[in-house]
């Protein structure tokens, strides 16, 4: 391994033989030698190498670690296609509640009556949000979603007695929709894009066939852009006996004004880290419920969570359980419930700002996203890095820097990583695949107006700078904890744990 | 105005003024009429933080958690003991609310911690190249299953232990019914796997260890039957008893896979926890998911970036190795904060105190009238019991003791019909092992005593 400064030490060239923080409790049952309880043939010959480290040198080494990141609670995150809003506060302190945190998940149902009402409730709400009748939360992920949703499809359609062999994605799809039609046995089929942004009917019309099993679309669009024609979309894909699902990736933009069940959507995935205020976490966890119409809700994954009335319920009072007993269903996606911790979280956001409130999100995710656009053209950004697609926005817009890279001589990656040196992190970078030196920038309603005049006010800086001199962005980061890290090299010599 | 948005009145005039519009209802003009809602979603008005946590809190009382009775509860979730530095750890903002590090100038600590969690990971499994997550461990196995499927199309069939946690077992035949693979039972004769005859149309042979009976696998031979057939060895492991038994890496497995809860992560009904995802070498570029790597900045110094990118559906779409994204980053993190506390020696004295609890547990169990074992392999931590007495009203009887005797095997093992999963943990001592003793006892003395007066 390279050598490093005394202060960026990983936890294992910290360790030093002897040292420890833990200890253990008491032995308090019989001493019986090893030998007689775990024969030596199955046995390790030595202890795993873990790190020797004391407490303190633990909470000093993750601390320091901590200050070499970048996070949403110090900086603007307009990551695109990302919604890095604000995590509120009171979501750790419930979600760290005993009754919840501690709760193990095969307590029987009974016992467990808090944790299966609030299930249930946030499948209402969430049902309720996406125009479906019918919500499952199992799925971990937004991409475990997409996956439960083509499988869903293919249990639909076999049990239709018709075998599929084709998905459609639109060339702006977010990478985990192809990827997520191989993964459940179909062929990706690429659908085009037209001038203005929209998917290409045309191109839809001449690949929707009876091999087409469904067309996975976002909506709002990767270029933030609400497809006007979705209602003939739908008639295209339900024409030919396909399913349509929504990935819920851009669902900020429409909470309250639209429904994806509205639209004719039939399989919708929910992302809780984005739309609903989970913490990002540096790459997880997440959750992807799935919200899906009453032809599709047979073969949802199992168990399902459900409500039964007094009657129902052996006479006694209304309570929730889990129901295993779904013959048609597609089966588990993963272990026990689902990302449980997660589900409080966002219904603790859905009950703070109720109806009104998750309207008002999606109206000033919106507004926020066409002002940074309108302050961006007002400081001269555009000249330089034009709207993809000059239009209004819905939450998020893509700039393409192709002129920028023309004229000042500076990539989309410099500018980015020149942002970072005014302390923002910069927008998500070379997506959509389909618009050259794409920059997708999504502020999110909850940041100020100053701030996203700072932003533009930076990027304008950005420009201004690289019109003297295009050397400086093309090195930068500077005031980073490290500069600029050489990630084909990486690759190619892969170092992935510490050498022994 | 809600609790987390700061547009006023004055600053929405003024917006909309730069915009160039009138309203806000005119950002929305793409949407068709016919498509707008016309209403306020049918859900509660706003309410404050203050009440919001009193429902919470109520909700939260109506669940009876670990800390609530004396619970044995395992099959595949512990209730350990979580060290404050965890929680201190993981709830700090830098590591809480940043996004997948894809800028690595600023993702210093997410990403140097992956890579010591990759680490510890390889050293646990003795294998050399891990990830940096997956999302649990069932669907770990699912995953592995995939990576088997991508190294040999042609193979047909996966050969899966009927002592591979149940879960595990079904998210495989979801999968696999997608991929065209069939997914065959070996069963399991006095509580080990006993593998049938293996060809060349079988992909992966998929064990756990120890099974899902407690039941510690004999797995070198049974690996080294599937090298001989060309199939892979997919173990699931439960992580902490790692630090007694013989590493995957060293039996001859391909894949280590696992639920990763019971290392620093709380129970939280089941998630989020994490899955861990191990491979030989020959496999490294068919692993799924995130994996941090070592690198060179400009001036030549350390850091860590994501690598090996080329596998992921962010650059090869379809032709990626997986679909995974968002993964269980911060679960990874408490993980290695937990392994870094326990350390080299803490992880082998834990693991030897619930050998040896587990051990005494067993033994006085089994010496009840009523109560005899399900099988006699050795145990590191969980067991399985027969009872001579219905199961659900012997675990009713002891819950009204506050004693939570474990995990009803029916539903998934019928032939255990009356059977009793049992987990040990280290906050379980002495004392509660001795009252689960005095209350399974009793409770299934007094419904032996029902069942014979019904009978009677």
């Amino acid at each position: 391994m390279i050598g490093a400064a005394d202060d960026e030490l990983t936890i294992y060239e910290r360790s030093r033989p002897g040292r420890r923080a833990f200890v253990a409790p008491a032995l308090d049952v019989p001493e019986a030698p090893l030998d007689e309880l775990l024969p030596t043939s199955l046995r390790r010959a030595e202890p795993p190498r873990l790190p020797e480290v004391s407490e303190p040198e633990i909470v000093r080494h993750y601390n320091r670690l901590s200050k070499r990141n970048f996070d949403l609670d110090t900086g603007f995150y307009p990551l695109g296609s990302c919604t890095m809003k604000h995590n509120p506060k009171l979501h750790e302190r419930v979600a760290a509640l005993s009754g919840h945190a501690h709760l193990h998940p095969l307590q029987d149902p009974r016992r467990a009556q808090g944790a299966l009402e609030l299930m249930w409730r946030l499948q209402q709400a969430l049902a309720e949000i996406a125009g479906l009748p019918h919500v499952s939360l199992q799925p971990s992920a937004g991409s475990h979603g997409e996956l439960a949703g083509v499988l869903l499809t293919r249990a639909f359609h076999e049990d239709h007695g018709e075998v599929r062999t084709k998905v459609l994605t639109p060339d702006t799809a977010h990478g985990t929709n192809p990827a997520t039609v191989t993964m459940a046995g179909y062929e990706v089929v690429k659908v085009g894009t037209d001038a203005d942004g929209n998917v290409d009917l045309d191109d839809l019309r001449a690949k929707a066939d009876a091999e087409v099993a469904c067309l996975m679309l976002t909506n709002p669009s990767t270029l933030g852009l609400f497809e006007p024609g979705i209602e003939q979309i739908a008639e295209i894909v339900h024409g030919v006996g396909a399913t349509l699902y929504y990935d819920g990736a851009n669902l900020n933009a429409i909470m309250g004004v639209c429904r994806p069940g509205d639209m004719g959507f039939d399989i919708v995935h929910f992302n809780l880290h984005k739309t609903f205020t989970q913490p990002h976490g540096g790459g997880g966890p997440g959750s992807g419920p799935i919200a899906v119409a009453e032809r599709i809700a047979p073969y949802l994954p199992r168990p399902q969570v459900v409500g039964r009335d007094g009657a129902a319920n052996g006479g006694s009072e209304a309570g929730y359980d889990l129901d295993y007993d779904r013959p048609k269903s597609i089966g588990r996606l993963r272990g026990m419930h689902g990302n449980y911790g997660v589900f409080v979280r966002a219904y603790a956001y859905i009950r703070s700002l109720g109806a009104a409130g998750l309207r008002e999100v999606s109206e000033v995710a919106v507004l926020n996203a066409n002002y940074l656009l309108a302050r961006l053209r007002h400081e001269g950004v555009l000249e330089y890095l034009p709207s993809a697609y000059p239009r209004l926005c819905m939450h998020e817009f893509v700039l393409s820097g192709a002129p920028m890279k023309r004229e000042l001589q500076i990539r989309t990656l410099d500018l980015a990583k020149r942002l970072l040196d005014h302390g923002v992190h910069p927008p998500t970078v070379y997506f959509p695949l389909i618009v050259e030196e794409a920059l997708l920038i999504e502020p999110t309603e909850t940041e100020t107006r100053e701030t996203l005049d700072r932003f533009a006010a930076a990027v304008a800086e950005i420009l201004r700078e690289a019109r003297d001199d295009p050397s400086v962005a093309r090195s930068a980061p500077y005031r980073t904890p490290v500069r600029r890290l050489d990630e084909a090299a990486a690759s190619r010599r892969p170092v992935i744990r510490q050498p022994r | 105005m809600t609790h987390y948005t700061s547009v006023t009145d004055e600053d929405r005039r003024e917006m909309l003024a730069a915009i160039g519009v009138a309203s806000v209802e005119d950002l929305f003009a793409d949407i068709p009429a016919t498509l707008r809602l016309g209403r306020p979603l049918a859900l509660d008005p706003p309410r404050a933080e203050q009440e919001v946590f009193e429902e919470l809190r109520a909700l939260a009382a109506r669940n009876v958690s670990t800390d609530d009775e004396v619970s044995f509860l395992g099959a595949g979730m512990y209730d350990h003991y979580v060290p404050a530095l965890v929680d201190s750890i993981v709830s700090r903002s830098e590591f809480l609310t940043p996004y997948t590090p894809y800028q690595p100038e600023v993702s210093q600590g997410t990403l140097q911690a992956m890579f010591e969690y990759q680490t510890a990971i390889s050293e646990l499994t003795g294998l050399p190249i891990s990830n940096a997550s997956v999302y649990e461990g069932p669907s770990a196995v699912g995953a592995a299953g995939y990576v088997a499927k991508l190294s040999q199309p042609a193979r047909r069939r996966f050969v899966v232990s009927r002592g591979l946690h149940p879960h595990a077992r079904e998210v495989l035949r979801t999968l696999s019914h997608g991929w065209g693979m069939e997914v065959v039972e070996a069963p399991l004769r006095d509580g080990r796997t006993e593998l049938p005859r293996l060809d060349d149309e079988v992909s992966a042979v998929i064990l756990q260890q120890p099974n899902f009976l407690g039941a510690v696998e004999d797995v070198a031979p049974m690996a080294a039957a599937a090298r001989a057939a060309g199939a892979l060895t997919i173990c699931a492991c439960d992580p902490l008893p790692l630090a007694l038994l013989k590493p995957p890496g060293e039996t001859g497995v391909d894949i280590a896979v696992g639920e990763g809860q019971s290392l620093g992560n709380r129970l939280d009904f089941g998630g989020p926890s994490f899955g861990f995802f191990a491979v030989t070498e020959a496999l490294i570029r068919r692993i799924p998911g995130r994996i941090a790597g070592e690198a060179r900045d400009l001036e030549g110094r350390r850091g860590f970036v994501l690598t090996l990118q080329t596998r992921e559906q962010h650059i090869r779409r379809e032709k990626a190795t997986s679909n995974i994204c968002t993964a269980q980053a911060l679960n990874a993190l408490a993980a290695i904060v937990y392994l870094s506390w326990l350390g080299r020696r803490g992880i082998v004295e834990l693991a030897e105190l619930t050998l040896r609890r587990t051990a005494y547990a067993r033994r006085r169990l089994a010496e009840l009238k009523g109560v005899s074992l399900a099988h006699e392999q050795p145990v590191v931590r969980e067991f399985a019991l027969r009872l001579d007495a219905p199961v659900e009203r012997v675990l009713a009887r002891c819950r009204e003791q506050g004693v939570n005797p474990g995990y009803p095997l029916a539903r998934e093992y019928p032939e255990l019909s009356n059977g009793l999963l049992v987990a040990i943990t280290e906050r379980r001592a002495r004392a509660d092992i001795d009252r689960l003793v005095d209350v399974l006892g009793a409770a299934v003395l007094a419904e032996s005593a029902a069942k014979l007066g019904a009978a009677a």
